[in-house]
């Protein structure tokens, strides 16, 4: 296994230090990464196994530069299509997909872009996933946020003018329990119009429990589609069960949430056949939940505190184009998001051809926002973040370069209803 | 023509062309409106919905009446909130319902639309419900009490035209309410159709948005509604379908 991702920290006893190398080292060492732990709610749903029939069956270098014209001269981008547009045949035509990627995105969103801000309000995990800056191995300020705490950041962050929130949490149900996420989103419903979510999988009672608390949207990255390298890269902890996290969106949509959003954290696979599971994903599961709303996400990797040779590998911003394009003209009515991620140049490009919406005034870091936002000291107390950011823009500044960008910067559409 | 007025709900317009606020920037709405003659303009009711920063509500010129919608409810009973939300925020007592099912494809629900338009006409809303044109809901939704009826001409957003023609077309014929054609008009030409054939007015938002100048299009939307209209009320010339007119009537031959 390529190891540039495993860092050992001194911090460690040398009893976690063994563990820890046994972990990375003898695969009988960890659970299955296929069987449901206690408590994981198991669902009847082919959703998976459509999916999946699909991506082993993909071969990307069989398609031709006919099959991709063909492609975009056609009305309906069937699953054909789609995967022909994923292929390294269609990169010669990455102009052609942007034009038609341009006209779909005008066409169900107008100009418009959102935007949005994270909130971490805790970064304890209890996954050892290698690339995650907050996985449980890694040396980082760990921080949980009181309920004052959280409804202080959200203050601030909403006396910038933001009305949509997306609240994270590290992987920790033992320190960031659904009672305390729910109580952060009944919060948040105080200052934002829109509440979401991107926390650890969790069954669909609990998603119909932090509906009620006023989330109304749920964001689970699957990371990587490819489950026998996903079993290498998540080593420990209930993250380790693919399938529970693979029907996470389902269970969400079945707890009542409106919408649900979908991503490969692109770089840690065969990032086509990564982004073809991801725009499958969300085709078979807008074909059983016709109402609800999908959006997608496409991360690429990025350095974390302690490891900065954590790179996106073969996805360069060519790729990452390519990608979106084929998302945009195979699923024409879904959101799509592009983090922080991501340099401004880019993003500013980005929203011109396929996204529809951006973060702006973002900190990966737990308990920070008073001080980014304002200037104000830190008090040394706050959480480490979960990976660099490459765009910090403000909101102000943000959504004045929307605005310039002949776009229409919207910083809500949405009733919880 | 002074004389022809749009009257809907009790309330009557000059104008018959229904200006969509979505999916262009704020700025351009006063230009919009003022280049189509428009004199309703349709507002989502979830973008109004925001705090101090662009509230679409400061972009509306004076005078103009406001057509709430409610995008974004799923079934009945989340239209039926969303419709009374808008009389909260002070968008009066119109109200066009919008019900949809499908994220994909944003086709209306004609059953939950039926519903919700008897629920609002019951509380005093003038009910502009949206619907898949079909001649039995658009009997229903008489009976429920809308004011008028819009029948989409093709998938939203679309600029198809009118696809569904025939269909609209009965409903023209069929129903004693004002058939406004909504969704998938493209192009002037296409509005100018709709009005000839007889629909009351005309209602759209992505032809305009999409187009390479926004207030020029909109002042063509104007011009083409409004000759669809008189051609409508002149009483179109007929059209011959198949060689000219014999100048020797078949039935010369009869005598008394």
């Amino acid at each position: 296994m390529d190891n540039s991702f495993f860092v050992d920290s001194g911090a460690l006893s040398p009893e976690a230090l063994e563990r820890k190398h046994r972990l990375e080292t003898d695969p009988s060492s960890r659970i299955s990464h296929l069987e449901y732990l206690p408590g994981m709610e198991i669902i009847q749903s082919d959703t998976c196994k459509n999916v999946m029939n699909h991506v082993g069956s993909y071969d990307y270098s069989s398609f031709t530069a006919k099959d991709v014209l063909r492609a975009l001269e056609k009305d309906v981008c069937t699953v054909e299509d789609f995967k022909a547009l994923l292929s390294p045949a269609a990169e010669p035509f990455i102009e052609k997909m942007a034009q038609r990627a341009r006209e779909e995105t005008s066409r169900h969103f107008g100009n418009s872009v959102y935007i949005f801000t994270p909130l971490y309000i805790a970064n304890y995990c209890e996954n050892y996933c290698v690339y995650c800056g907050f996985n449980c191995y890694n040396n980082i300020r760990r921080m949980k946020l009181s309920y004052e705490q959280i409804e202080n950041e959200m203050k601030v962050i909403s006396s910038s003018g933001m009305e949509e929130i997306l609240i994270l949490t590290g992987e920790s149900r033992g320190k960031s329990g659904v009672e305390y996420i729910g109580e952060a989103c009944k919060l948040a419903r105080k200052y934002f119009r829109l509440v979401g979510l991107e926390i650890y999988p969790v069954n669909t009672d609990e998603y119909e429990y932090l509906h009620k608390c006023g989330a109304d949207y749920v964001t689970v990255f699957q990371e990587t589609y490819d489950v026998d390298k996903y079993e290498t890269l998540h080593l420990y902890g209930h993250k380790r069960v693919w399938p529970y996290r693979f029907d996470s969106q389902e269970r969400a949509l079945m707890g009542g949430m409106r919408g649900v959003g979908f991503s490969a954290l692109l770089g840690l696979s065969d990032f086509r056949k990564d982004a073809l599971a991801t725009g499958l994903h969300v085709y078979y599961l807008q074909r059983k939940y016709p109402h609800a709303e999908m959006s997608l996400s496409c991360p690429r990797l990025r350095p974390i505190i302690n490891n900065d040779k954590i790179t996106p590998l073969d996805v360069h911003e060519k790729q990452l184009c390519q990608i979106l394009c084929a998302y945009r003209i195979f699923l024409p009515f879904a959101g799509i998001t592009v983090s922080s991620r991501e340099s401004a140049r880019f993003r500013n490009g980005i929203v011109k051809i396929a996204a529809t919406k951006v973060s702006a005034g973002v900190s990966t870091g737990i308990g920070d926002h008073e001080s980014k936002y304002t200037g104000k000291k830190c008090s040394g107390t706050e959480g480490d973040e979960q990976f660099e950011i490459n765009d910090s823009r403000s909101l102000n500044e943000m959504y004045g370069d929307i605005a310039a960008g002949g776009l229409q910067p919207v910083l809500n559409d949405y009733l919880y209803v | 023509m002074s004389n022809d007025k749009f009257v809907i709900g009790g309330h009557e317009f000059d104008s018959r062309f229904i200006l969509g606020s979505g999916k262009y920037s704020l700025s351009l709405i006063e230009a919009a409106v003022k280049y189509a003659g428009a004199q309703i303009i349709t507002l989502a009711v979830r973008r109004a919905n925001t705090k101090e920063k662009e509230n679409i509500l400061d972009y509306i010129p004076e005078g103009i009446t406001l057509l709430p919608n409610t995008s974004g409810a799923r079934n009945a009973e989340e239209a039926v909130r969303i419709a009374r939300l808008a009389r909260e925020l002070g968008c009066g007592d119109f109200v066009k319902i919008e019900i949809m099912r499908d994220s994909k494809y944003l086709l209306p629900d004609n059953q939950q639309t039926v519903k919700a338009t008897e629920i609002l006409a019951n509380e005093g809303f003038v009910v502009m419900p949206y619907m898949y044109p079909d001649l039995n809901t658009a009997r229903d939704l008489v009976s429920a009490g809308a004011a008028a009826v819009m029948p989409l001409a093709s998938p939203i957003g679309s600029n198809r035209g009118l696809a569904t023609k025939d269909f609209i077309r009965i409903l023209i014929d069929e129903i004693d309410l004002p058939i406004i054609v909504d969704a998938g008009i493209g192009a002037p030409s296409q509005a100018c159709e709709a009005m000839e054939m007889g629909a009351a007015a005309i209602m759209a938002n992505t032809a305009l948005a999409t187009a390479g100048n926004l207030p020029l299009m909109a002042g063509a939307f104007r011009k083409a509604i409004e000759a669809g209209r008189e051609g409508y009320l002149s009483g179109l010339g007929r059209v011959l379908t198949r060689g000219a007119e014999a100048s020797d009537p078949l039935t010369g031959f009869l005598r008394d």
